[in-house]
């Protein structure tokens, strides 16, 4: 009897119990799909982190005040003469820039339109610190800064909400009841997936602290190195300085919290890692537990048929050709399943998943579309097996 | 006349020990080509059990067995299977049609398992279905058609191979007297074209119809009882065949 004979049977075994193969290849399309999908998943978010990393820049050093260990000891306040301090090129040779940044959330209105967003009051050199670049217009310059000229440069996202299509540039903006300028518009940094560094406003500082927070200590400073090799250089320079101008007698819980971007790009490396981790467990979770779907399917669907297995065998089917023909229908079944769920998850892939934008790992695809059709071949063929090997009329009083 | 079966001593075992039964305790049986033979005996005689090993289908524990003069304890998997397509049909009381196939792709399994081709495949089976009648229910599904029809569509399927020996295990045993009848005319027909029959059934109107009725009791032969002679295979074939 021909393969091409046996094909056939195989054919009219699979469309003779449409439900029950429908099921089947239901059962392996789900078991494969959710495992490329959730590890796709977990890949995204990692991409994401990743890319918004290269965005931070890093060179930079962000100064926080406040300490580990809550003491009142000594202010904490980080106040302009230390952003003086930090700029001594003598003190600190490896610091390029230091830029002051006071935050301050705030409603921006133009027209009828309403956008809240963080306002950055800052110096000159925060935007190359930032690694953010102009798109269009200007930064604003030293002269501005010094004139506590009213002027923004805002982020894509923050250009959208308020604008929509029309050209920010020129126009007039209420922050918090007082009017700004747009005189520029950032560039696409691109989302980290937690917050978005789009959607922001820069100002000069002293415009900041006169038309909206008072004058006070800063928030953060950024500080930036002259290169990536200096950091730790400029970092040692800047705790010098630092706990000179503070006061700091212990160093275990000094009133400030200095960050580089690379510790930042370490930490969240790290959770992106775990992230990956705990998503791998997942799968292999689900892959284990759509394979013994697989199993118990193939199982009950090929012992179901031990009678007819028994009728075949009764009417001289040689052992081969029953074998063969169960191998067959299961190769079928999984791989049109298994494929089935590939595609699934290519399709499900296009579509955001809490807010992360799934990437597909192709060694993913090949494991879990495998490691299924393996299952199905196995379980599929070996119950056929155990059933062509019986006597005939063993196989016929089967229930 | 040659023996198409030919057993010795035949005996069959189930269980070990104490709890073991001699469904078979020692049968010696000849039957020759043409002849068309009832076993009958109370449920636990040992008559299935003689009828799956003369199939085929199970193995004695001692004894031998020739068919058509080959010793088939000395067959292997493959070579059984070729005695079980070739030499042997067999109609089981349950019917055991494929289900969710058509009546013709039932009776064309055997051929295919020959490796006949397709075409001729159909023309063979179209034309076992016509012989038992049912040549218009062809393309019918078996939980579409009655018993009666379904034990025939079996009977079609055991005969579309020509083998030499068609066994019967109580093949009216789930039918209506109509759908029996209907049966029984089809056994007689194709035993009146000389092929040999063995068929197991405790109605005796059925065994009415053979030449010869074995009784079994407890594993052994009880009576065997000629009703009549054997005839030619040439003559008397009805004028419509």
């Amino acid at each position: 009897m021909g393969l091409m004979e046996i094909f056939k049977f195989a054919l009219r075994g699979i469309s003779a119990n449409k439900l029950r193969s429908s099921l089947t290849m239901l059962g392996i399309l789900i078991g494969v799909g959710a495992v490329i999908l959730l590890v796709a998943v977990g890949n995204g978010s990692k991409v994401e982190v990743e890319k918004s990393l290269q965005g931070l820049g890093t060179n930079t050093l962000t100064v926080s005040s406040g300490r580990a260990i809550r003491s009142s000891t000594y202010s904490t306040d980080l106040t302009l003469s230390i952003v003086e301090a930090l700029k001594d090129k003598n003190a600190a040779p490896d610091i390029l820039s230091v830029s002051p940044v006071v935050q301050s959330s705030q409603t921006l209105t133009y027209g009828s339109t309403d956008h809240t967003t963080t306002v950055i009051g800052t110096s000159t050199d925060y935007i190359q610190a930032s690694s953010g670049k102009i798109a269009t217009g200007e930064a604003f310059n030293a002269d501005d800064a010094a004139k506590a000229e009213r002027v923004l440069v805002i982020g894509q996202t923050t250009a959208t909400e308020l604008f929509g299509n029309e050209d920010p540039l020129g126009k007039q903006v209420s922050v918090g009841g007082q009017i700004f300028t747009v005189i520029g518009t950032l560039q696409k940094k691109g989302s980290t997936g937690f917050n978005d560094p789009d959607d922001t406003a820069i100002a000069p500082l002293s415009a900041v602290q006169r038309a909206l927070t008072g004058y006070g200590p800063v928030n953060s400073i950024t500080i930036e190195a002259v290169s990536a090799d200096a950091v730790s250089a400029a970092q040692a320079e800047a705790t010098a300085i630092l706990n000179t101008k503070m006061h700091v007698t212990s160093t275990s819980n000094t009133p400030y919290q200095i960050r580089s971007a690379s510790q930042l790009l370490e930490t969240r490396t790290a959770t992106a890692e775990t992230f990956t981790t705990l998503l791998g467990a997942v799968a292999a979770i689900s892959l284990l537990v759509g394979g013994i779907g697989i199993t118990n399917i193939m199982m009950v669907t090929v012992t179901e048929r031990t009678r007819e297995i028994g009728i075949r065998k009764a009417l001289g089917a040689p052992r081969r050709v029953i074998l063969t023909q169960f191998l067959l229908e299961a190769t079928m079944l999984s791989l049109v399943g298994g494929l089935l769920g590939v595609a699934g998850a290519f399709i499900g892939a296009n579509f955001q998943i809490t807010g992360i934008t799934p990437v597909i790992v192709p060694s993913s695809v090949v494991l879990a579309l495998g490691v299924s059709v393996a299952i199905g071949l196995f379980f599929g063929s070996y119950p056929a097996s155990r059933a062509a090997g019986l006597r005939p009329i063993d196989a016929l009083r089967y229930e | 006349m040659k023996a198409v079966i030919d057993v010795r001593d035949l005996v069959k075992t189930y269980g070990e020990g104490e709890a073991t039964v001699h469904a078979l305790a020692g049968v010696s049986l000849t039957i020759n080509r043409g002849d068309y033979v009832a076993i009958m005996g109370s449920s636990g005689s040992g008559k299935s059990t003689l009828m799956h090993i003369l199939g085929c289908l199970d193995i004695p524990t001692s004894g031998s067995y020739l068919l058509d003069g080959v010793d088939v304890s000395r067959l292997n998997d493959r070579q059984l299977a070729l005695v079980r397509n070739r030499r042997i049909g067999f109609v089981f009381q349950a019917f055991n049609l494929i289900p969710r196939t058509s009546a013709v792709a039932n009776v064309e399994l055997p051929l295919a398992y020959a490796g006949v081709k397709a075409s001729v495949r159909r023309k063979r089976a179209l034309a076992a279905l016509d012989m038992v009648g049912l040549g218009n229910r062809a393309d019918h599904d078996p939980n579409q058609l009655s018993g009666g029809q379904q034990q025939r569509v079996a009977v079609a399927r055991a005969l579309v191979s020509e083998p030499a020996l068609l066994l019967a295990d109580e093949p009216t045993g789930n039918l209506d007297s109509k759908s029996t009848a209907d049966v029984l005319a089809v056994l007689d027909q194709i035993n009146r074209e000389g092929r040999t029959i063995v068929l197991i059934t405790h109605e005796d109107e059925v065994a009415h119809h053979a030449r010869r009725v074995i009784r079994l009791k407890d594993g052994e032969i009880m009576s065997d009882v000629r009703q009549r002679a054997i005839q030619d295979e040439r003559d008397e074939v009805p004028s419509w065949a």
